[in-house]
């Protein structure tokens, strides 16, 4: 117990989590613009590798960071673009459509990859973002290297997070969203167009899923490697459950994920030997069913959520 | 009164595919009217009035509406936003609200820029408050529109119609969901708002109503306008003959003598998710020979009180009694077993199977039945033969007893159900809601059957928001509110109708 203790007190734990929860932080974020709007984005999974490599290939190819993050918010943009094309005006199942998405989006990135890259074992690198060192600031004790040493894409995600409560909770554009996702005819009703407001919410949102993508190969790490982004679209659609379509929750839940994240590989180095790698491997993955358990009873799902509408029938 | 133009429908035409909804309608609404527009369900008001606010596009015809000066100007059909700018607002039937946000959100949105990163809140809140104040009709503001009352929803998509400085207001059927009382008070303060030159068109097919409140009334039959006439000019008999096209047979009761009880509940309680099915502490007794009433605003305990008699629900305390026998685990089978027939509220969801065929979905209730199947193997035969017969007694028309059943007409479906029903001579029969949308002779022939049933000694349970129907069938009334049963005292449509809003009567 002392030694849980220990960790949970260490500068570098919670930096570690805080990184962790960095991408995270983008895909929540990213499933919360489509879900508030009413549709579900599983094409998440597949747009996060998109992110990853079309960021870190551009920058590989000689554009600079930011212009890598923009390559990847565009690419993101673009396969939301055809999911929302797929499911607003076609209004097509938007879990088949989601779940092509990712496989096509996988695919496609893994295979330009290759296409690219023909004979290479191992990936080239590139010069990722580094922690910025913010004068005096990261001086602080404790908060200075948990905040302050931080790259400036975690930076930009806790930065998302304001800008999209302030939109959600301060402005017609949010009010708008919200209420497409919940009662589409109501927005049809006042004269607004339920599928603009719908596709440009998932272009929107995948564009921001993009950038989780682009955060491992920019800020995590420095290449693209195959089956980099392990799942992490997924717990973003559980976690949007847990916010219960709230950015401050959203961010939340993101922390604590990669908290738990965080705490299983200090564990596994400390008690590794009495208890085999994988259970701690499993523990953030547990945790966060648990907690959706516990929060999807009260959830208040967007009343429209998977629910195609079609002008002209009411 | 004034009798300017400012609003005027010139031979407008809509048909979805095969079906002629509305053909060559013209109307015309002068300002500081209330006109009425009448017509049985599937007449094609409806249909005519989303053409106005530009949600169909009609296929040939066109709209004026008057501007500020009051001059007629051509309406660009088919953009709501253009119906708007032109000053028509419209009050849909399934209000269109977004229920996560509030009241203010929902009257403002879409009359604020979208792009923009800040709100001008007070303008608003102020233009809404005088609103409320010069019409009477109010409602909080700062709640999420989920947790309003109906009548205060009501209330809000008036205010945002309003909001948009609406010159012509379209009601479609505005009192379906309120009490007597509630729709009074609605009516008075459209009374009031035409005097500063509001023009309202509603659509109704309750006549008393009509009657009361408008100045005029259009009949559509069939998509055709086939009677306009001012109000003072009509009577009750008039309009139905109109709207249905010949007389209608008037159901008249006679009064019977109620015999031994068939049904009981004792101190019933259901505990369901929301108020629409909760039951507390529910006594009662149907008797044979004998229509219970249970009049009530609808979403006050009606579906747990009809889950409840068809098994759906299990009471939390309290017991059961069919036939003197006490039922411990009520289940949809027990129940059809104990003889209680169920004419469900949503009749395309709960009443039939839509892919399975009418002849099937007429035995789907006693599929044990040896006449029906053997070895587990269907007779098809004698099921087709069954559904025949009952096709031809009760008049079940549409595609053939073969045909999916979710290809008949609403009314067709009732009929269907009411055969399987009827069909069976149950002891006790549950009615909820067995003549909502409805037409008017469709609706006669469901009262009939259920006067017959009950004169042949059986006990009905006729669940209904319209009160009207509650009066003119049932031998007892009860008023079902917050989930509790309350013996009406006498048959006053006003005590009830107080009631039904929880006043003490």
């Amino acid at each position: 117990m002392m030694d849980l203790f220990n960790i949970l007190v260490t500068e570098s734990f919670w930096a570690a989590s805080l990184r962790i929860a960095s991408p995270l932080i983008f895909g929540v974020l990213g499933a919360l613009i489509c879900e508030r709007a009413g549709v579900l984005n599983l094409g998440i999974e597949g747009i996060f590798v998109v992110g990853a490599m079309c960021g870190w290939m551009a920058v590989w190819l000689g554009a600079g960071l930011w212009g890598g993050v923009l390559v990847a918010a565009l690419a993101g943009g673009l396969f939301g673009l055809l999911h929302a094309f797929l499911t607003v005006p076609l209004g097509l199942s938007q879990h088949v459509s989601g779940l092509g998405i990712t496989l096509f989006a996988t695919s496609v990135s893994y295979f330009t990859y290759r296409t690219a890259l023909p004979n290479v074992s191992s990936p080239p690198r590139i010069e990722p973002f580094q922690p910025m060192d913010v004068p005096i600031l990261s001086d602080l004790p404790f908060l200075g290297p948990v905040l302050f040493q931080q790259t400036a894409l975690t930076w930009l995600a806790l930065l998302m997070v304001a800008l999209v409560w302030y939109v959600m909770d301060r402005t017609a554009l949010g009010v708008a969203l919200k209420a497409v996702g919940d009662n589409p005819d109501s927005v049809d009703a006042q004269g607004l167009s339920v599928y603009a407001l719908r596709i440009w919410a998932i272009v929107a949102g995948s564009a921001m899923m993009a950038l989780g993508g682009a955060f491992l190969t920019m800020s995590a790490f420095d290449a693209f490697f195959f089956g980099m982004v392990n799942g992490r679209g997924w717990v973003c659609i559980a976690l949007v459950i847990f916010a219960s379509w709230r950015p401050g929750k959203a961010l939340l839940g993101a922390l604590l994920f990669g908290a738990f994240d965080a705490l299983q590989v200090r564990l596994q180095t400390e008690m590794g030997a009495l208890v085999p790698g994988q259970v701690f491997l499993m523990a953030p993955y547990i945790l966060s069913i648990v907690a959706l358990v516990i929060a999807a009873r009260s959830a208040d799902y967007p009343r429209a959520l998977l629910t195609p509408w079609f002008k002209g029938q009411r | 009164m004034t009798d300017t133009k400012v609003l005027k429908l010139n031979g407008l035409s809509k048909r979805f595919g095969p079906v002629v909804a509305n053909d060559d309608v013209s109307l015309s609404l002068n300002r500081g009217e209330v006109l009425a527009l009448l017509g049985e369900n599937g007449a094609g008001k409806t249909t005519l009035m989303n053409m106005l606010f530009g949600h169909y596009l009609p296929d040939a015809g066109s709209v004026e509406v008057a501007d500020t000066q009051g001059s007629l100007q051509a309406l660009q059909l088919g953009h709501p936003q253009a119906a708007l700018a032109a000053g028509v607002g419209m009050v849909h039937q399934h209000f269109a609200l977004a229920e996560n946000i509030n009241a203010l959100d929902n009257i403002t949105l879409g009359s604020e820029p979208m792009l923009s990163l800040r709100r001008n809140r007070q303008a608003a809140r102020a233009k809404v408050e005088e609103l409320m104040a010069r019409s009477g009709l109010t409602a909080p503001l700062d709640v999420p529109v989920g947790r309003l009352s109906v009548g205060e929803r009501q209330r809000v998509e008036i205010l945002k119609a309003l909001y948009r400085d609406a010159r012509i207001l379209v009601l479609d059927e505005p009192t379906a969901v309120l009490t007597p009382q509630e729709a009074d008070t609605l009516f008075a303060s459209i009374k009031a708002m035409t005097k500063d030159g509001l023009s309202v068109i509603f659509i109704s097919h309750k006549l008393r109503e009509v009657l009361a409140f408008s100045d005029r009334i259009a009949v559509l039959r069939h998509g055709k306008k086939v009677g306009e006439m001012p109000t003072s000019d009509a009577d009750e008999n008039m309009i139905a003959t109109l709207m249905v096209g010949a007389e209608t047979p008037k159901v008249t009761r006679q009064a019977a003598t109620p015999g031994t009880p068939l049904f009981s509940l004792k101190n019933v309680s259901v505990s369901g998710r929301s108020k629409r099915d909760t039951l507390n502490d529910v006594s009662v007794t149907v008797h044979a020979n004998e229509i219970l009433g249970i009049a009530g605003v609808s979403g006050n305990g009606q579906t747990g009180f009809a889950n409840l008699v068809s098994g759906l629900a299990v009471p939390s305390n309290g017991t059961l009694h069919v036939h003197g026998e006490q039922i411990a685990h009520p289940t949809p089978a027990a129940m059809i077993e104990a003889g209680i027939g169920r004419i469900p509220e949503d009749r395309h969801h709960e009443g039939i199977v839509g892919a399975m065929s009418v002849a099937e979905n007429m035995v789907i209730e006693r599929l044990h039945d040896p006449e029906v199947q053997s070895r587990g193997l269907m007779r098809r035969e004698a099921i087709q033969a069954n559904a025949e017969r009952l096709a031809r007694s009760y008049d079940v028309r549409g595609p053939g007893t073969d045909a999916p059943a979710r290809l008949l007409s609403g009314g067709n479906i009732q009929k269907l159900i009411l055969a399987r029903v009827f069909e069976r001579s149950p002891r006790v029969i549950l009615a909820n809601q067995p003549t909502r949308g409805l037409d008017m002779g469709a609706a006669a022939e469901v009262g009939r059957r259920l006067l017959e049933a009950r004169n042949r000694g059986a006990g009905v349970i006729l669940i209904s928001e319209d009160l009207d129907e509650v009066l003119g069938l049932a031998d007892r009334i009860m008023v079902i509110r917050d989930g509790a049963l309350i013996e009406a005292p006498n048959r006053n449509r006003t005590q009830v109708g107080l009631m039904m809003a929880g006043e003490p009567a």
